[in-house]
């Protein structure tokens, strides 16, 4: 019997295990697909919100201020990109500014710190980019931005490094009560815990339904996202929102930590849980949108869109906690925006829950600090020479357009929780996420997968299950 | 610092090509640096026949084509370095390579060809909507693994984008064994060669759909169909005319984009309409002694023409490692489009630097039918010759002689035009 199963490899449930690592417990994460970061913790805007927005007095509030704190040491000790670039909050219509104004007490009233007013004339020389007609702005310079595959993929790679277990491709069917706990059946078995988490993104409605009588709701809300080639890196310095006003709410338009800018999302409540596909009327509402807010956005130079799911509970809250009629069944529920932002206080938040609840010791074999992998292009010339004479691979471009070496390929697929896919080559290392999308690299990472994991090339997916990138061999149906 | 005179980015044709002529014009110190584990570059995934007809007066495959010029580059015994990524070039024409058995090294240059080649328009890029599944590929990618590792992306194909490759392609797939639904394309003319749309897809029965796209794309794993649409006159999309087909793959064939990204960042200027570099008769861009050839520089349909292209850079090149910065002042006449034409290589041209005959390549917007193309040196018309067709697919060329250059000696500029009979 497992001491605790978290539901779901997301940021949250990566968050929750890193921070049970540090105790004493026998510890199981359970993931339907493949690999970490599969979900929404995949594909957001990837900001870490200065906290003005949530409701004061809420847990969401509360945790996205807290959150937002932890994330620049966090960032540190597991070393995954941040960069705490700021975020201006930008008011086009004069009739707008109570709005703005509420916004700052809002933040003053959730703890918000350093945040400031700024007339057009500031706004401007902060953001010559922004639209002409942009009128004032809230600046929060807390807000940040961060890669959530890095964060995700860190927090994991920590708790697996410190005894937490992974289980992939396992998607948890039923939940019921036994004696001392909780029994699971899972696509690849039957499992027994103490106590569950519940860390299943938009599905953690589904299994808070399955045990408890006080019902939640999450209606997976859509949201279309372009990515623009890094040639626009600058185009915008801050993370640019849009107050909610005439136009209703807007999108945002930011920096994305590897140098890129990112112009989304819409908002669309859809039935499919799985529904991330984007759609020509959200694409062009972004377009619109995003074009209104700033001057000349290079929307020509977009590389990529994708679509997330928010995990919106209808109470726009964090639902976390113990289900007071499924003793032992933790909620961690509703995680929608901020809850990247968050997640680094959720995992703490749930980890102390049950440290007080079931009298966890402390590990004192924890190590929390994790190396990401190594980045050839952050050395100098004679650091990076002396690499490639060790590891040849190093020396070995792979992907051309974000120069990723086989070296780097090999490392994210040797690692601990190791890449198993293209996509998870690509999520670690960012090799296919560049301008060719893959288009020159994938046969070689494809290869690369092959030779190492020892299988087949028919074998390779683009991200687990039947998502195979080869379907035969040539003339095999003649 | 290693030091050559001439380094070639690139040991596709275009890089080859002006190896060979940069050496048979004097030149010793010449390197080749390709990131590839062979020399010839895409041709040799191109498997298919019909290269070298200009060239060689003969139908070769892509892979016997480059393996002409390899050869005539191991004959002169040029140097060159497989496996090697160029990461930077400055603006002082030091470039930064790697590779696993040099590792990280710098050359200094007296002369550059940029010879990188171009990359396929991704999905992305196109903005396609719906899923992002496995089974999406760029035509050159399928090519990749079918031709060179045996391997089949997929069994149902759609393919969107008439251009060459994917018309290719759709024979090809056909050939393995693959079904090929239908070829859709955006405009309302192909975006390739005549000639392979006869022998790819009429001779086996796949249907070509003009001004049709996709509009949906979808399986949550592995492509399952595509929905395709008509489009109107502004390329949008027509309601009630969408199509359904069950396919595990959509291969893409949506033109090709010079990859510059070296280019940009040494300085180089490109012209918006190519995204190659403005280069001048010489083939030279703005940084002297930084050449640029073959689909680098601009994006073309035949082989022959950009080895004919890169052996001007090439030869070039030579002449300036040779002369360095003592050249005289140079002129720079214009050369302008108007009613037809997108654009020129060269942009511009110095009468005192051309050879006797200087080849203009350009292509047209659109298809047009029974007009002429004219060359204008300042008012006078010097060159009016009808052409029954032009199409965006199939590259134009005229040839400008030193002869028209030397009856107008105060020439401020040219003007290539197309204009009724």
């Amino acid at each position: 019997m497992y001491d605790i199963v978290i539901i779901g490899a997301g940021v949250s449930g990566c968050a929750i295990a890193r921070e049970l690592s540090r105790y004493r417990a026998k510890v199981c994460v359970v993931e339907k697909y493949e690999d970490v970061c599969c979900g929404t913790s995949k594909a957001n805007s990837a900001i870490v919100h200065a906290g003005f927005d949530a409701e004061a007095g809420s847990l969401m509030a509360k945790l996205n201020v807290r959150g937002n704190e932890m994330m620049e040491p966090l960032a540190g000790e597991l070393d995954f990109p941040f960069l705490r670039n700021g975020s201006l909050v930008t008011m086009y219509q004069e009739e707008d500014r109570p709005n703005l104004v509420k916004l700052y007490e809002n933040g003053l009233a959730n703890g918000v710190k350093g945040m400031k007013i700024l007339g057009q004339q500031e706004l401007h020389a902060m953001e010559p980019n922004i639209a002409p007609q942009a009128a004032a702005a809230l600046y929060a310079p807390t807000g940040g931005i961060v890669c959530p595959f890095g964060l995700t993929i860190a927090l994991a790679e920590n708790a697996f490094t410190n005894g937490v277990e992974f289980r992939f491709n396992t998607e948890v069917q039923k939940l019921q009560p036994v004696k001392g706990g909780w029994s699971l059946t899972t696509s690849t078995g039957t499992m027994t815990a103490k106590y569950v988490v519940n860390a299943a993104g938009v599905y953690a409605d589904v299994f808070n339904n399955m045990v408890s009588k006080v019902k939640i709701h999450i209606t997976p809300r859509r949201g279309n996202y372009c990515l623009l080639d890094k040639s626009t890196g600058g185009f915008v310095k801050h993370t640019i929102f849009q107050l909610p006003g005439k136009y209703g709410k807007g999108v945002l338009v930011s920096p994305t930590v590897h140098g890129n800018t990112i112009v989304g999302p819409t908002a669309v409540d859809i039935a499919d849980r799985d529904g991330t596909n984007t759609t020509a009327e959200e694409l062009s509402e972004l377009t619109e949108k995003a074009g209104r807010m700033v001057r000349g956005l290079p929307i020509r130079q977009v590389i990529t869109s994708f679509a997330g799911l928010r995990a919106h509970e209808e109470h726009h809250e964090f639902v976390i906690g113990e289900v007071p009629d499924a003793p032992g069944f933790i909620n961690c529920a509703g995680i929608e925006s901020p809850g990247l932002t968050s997640s680094p206080a959720i995992g703490k938040m749930v980890a102390d829950l049950l440290c007080n609840k079931m009298g966890l010791e402390p590990d004192p074999d924890f190590s929390g600090v994790r190396k990401g992998i190594l980045d050839p292009k952050k050395l100098s010339h004679e650091e990076y020479q002396k690499l490639i004479r060790e590891k040849p691979a190093y020396g070995n471009m792979i992907c051309r357009c974000e120069m990723i070496t086989e070296g780097e390929i090999l490392d994210a697929i040797h690692r601990p929780l190791g890449a198993k896919s293209l996509d998870g080559v690509k999520r670690r290392t960012r090799a296919g996420m560049g301008r060719c999308q893959a288009g020159f690299c994938s046969p070689r990472t494809m290869e690369i997968l092959a030779r190492e994991l020892g299988v087949s090339q028919e074998k390779i997916t683009k991200c687990g299950g039947a998502s195979g990138l080869i379907v035969g061999t040539n003339k095999d149906s003649l | 610092m290693k030091q050559y005179d001439i380094v070639m980015i690139g040991a596709g044709p275009a890089g080859l090509a002006a190896a060979v002529s940069a050496y048979d014009a004097g030149a010793r110190s010449i390197l080749l640096l390709e990131r590839d584990s062979q020399l010839g570059g895409i041709l040799n995934q191109c498997i298919h026949n019909g290269f070298g007809l200009h060239t060689f007066h003969e139908e070769l495959t892509g892979p016997e084509y480059a393996k002409r010029f390899v050869d005539e580059v191991r004959k002169r015994n040029i140097e060159y370095k497989l496996n090697t990524m160029v990461i930077n070039i400055s603006h002082e024409k030091v470039i930064t390579a790697v590779n696993r058995s040099d590792g990280l090294m710098e050359i200094q240059a007296k002369a550059i060809v940029l010879a990188m080649g171009c990359r396929e328009r991704s999905r992305g890029a196109l903005n396609i909507p719906g899923y992002r599944p496995a089974g999406i590929y760029s035509a050159g990618t399928a090519q990749r693994l079918v031709n060179m590792e045996g391997y089949l992306p997929g069994r149902r194909v759609v393919i969107l984008g008439s251009g060459d490759i994917g018309l290719i392609m759709a024979r090809r797939m056909t050939l393995e064994g693959a079904k090929v639904l239908v070829v859709a394309e955006l405009m309302p003319y192909s975006g390739g060669l005549k000639r392979n749309i006869v022998q790819c897809l009429d001779d086996f029965n796949i249907p070509l759909k003009l001004s049709t796209t996709v509009i949906n794309i979808e399986g949550k794993e592995r492509v399952t169909g595509i929905t395709l649409a008509k489009v109107d006159d502004h390329r949008k999309p027509i309601p009630g005319t969408e199509e359904h087909y069950d396919c595990d793959t959509l291969m893409l064939s949506c033109g090709l984009i010079p990859e510059n990204e070296l280019s940009r960042s040494m300085g180089v200027q490109i012209n918006p309409v190519t995204n190659g570099p403005c280069v001048n008769e010489s083939l030279e861009t703005n940084i002297p002694g930084v050449f640029a050839a073959g689909n680098v520089l601009h994006v073309h349909d035949l082989v022959d023409y950009v080895s004919e292209e890169a052996a001007s850079a090439g030869s070039a090149a030579a002449g300036y490692a040779a002369l360095g910065t003592n050249r005289s002042a140079r002129r720079e006449i214009p050369l302008e489009t108007s009613g037809g034409p997108r654009y020129t290589v060269p942009c511009t041209i110095d009468p005192d630097h051309m050879p006797e005959k200087l080849t203009v390549r350009f292509r047209v917007g659109n298809v047009i039918k029974n007009k002429a193309v004219s060359v204008y040196f300042d008012q006078d018309r010097i060159i009016h010759r009808k052409r029954p067709v032009m199409a965006p697919g199939e590259m134009e060329e005229l040839v400008l002689t030193k002869k028209y250059f030397n009856e107008h000696p105060d020439l401020s500029k040219i003007r290539i035009c197309v204009e009724s009979v």
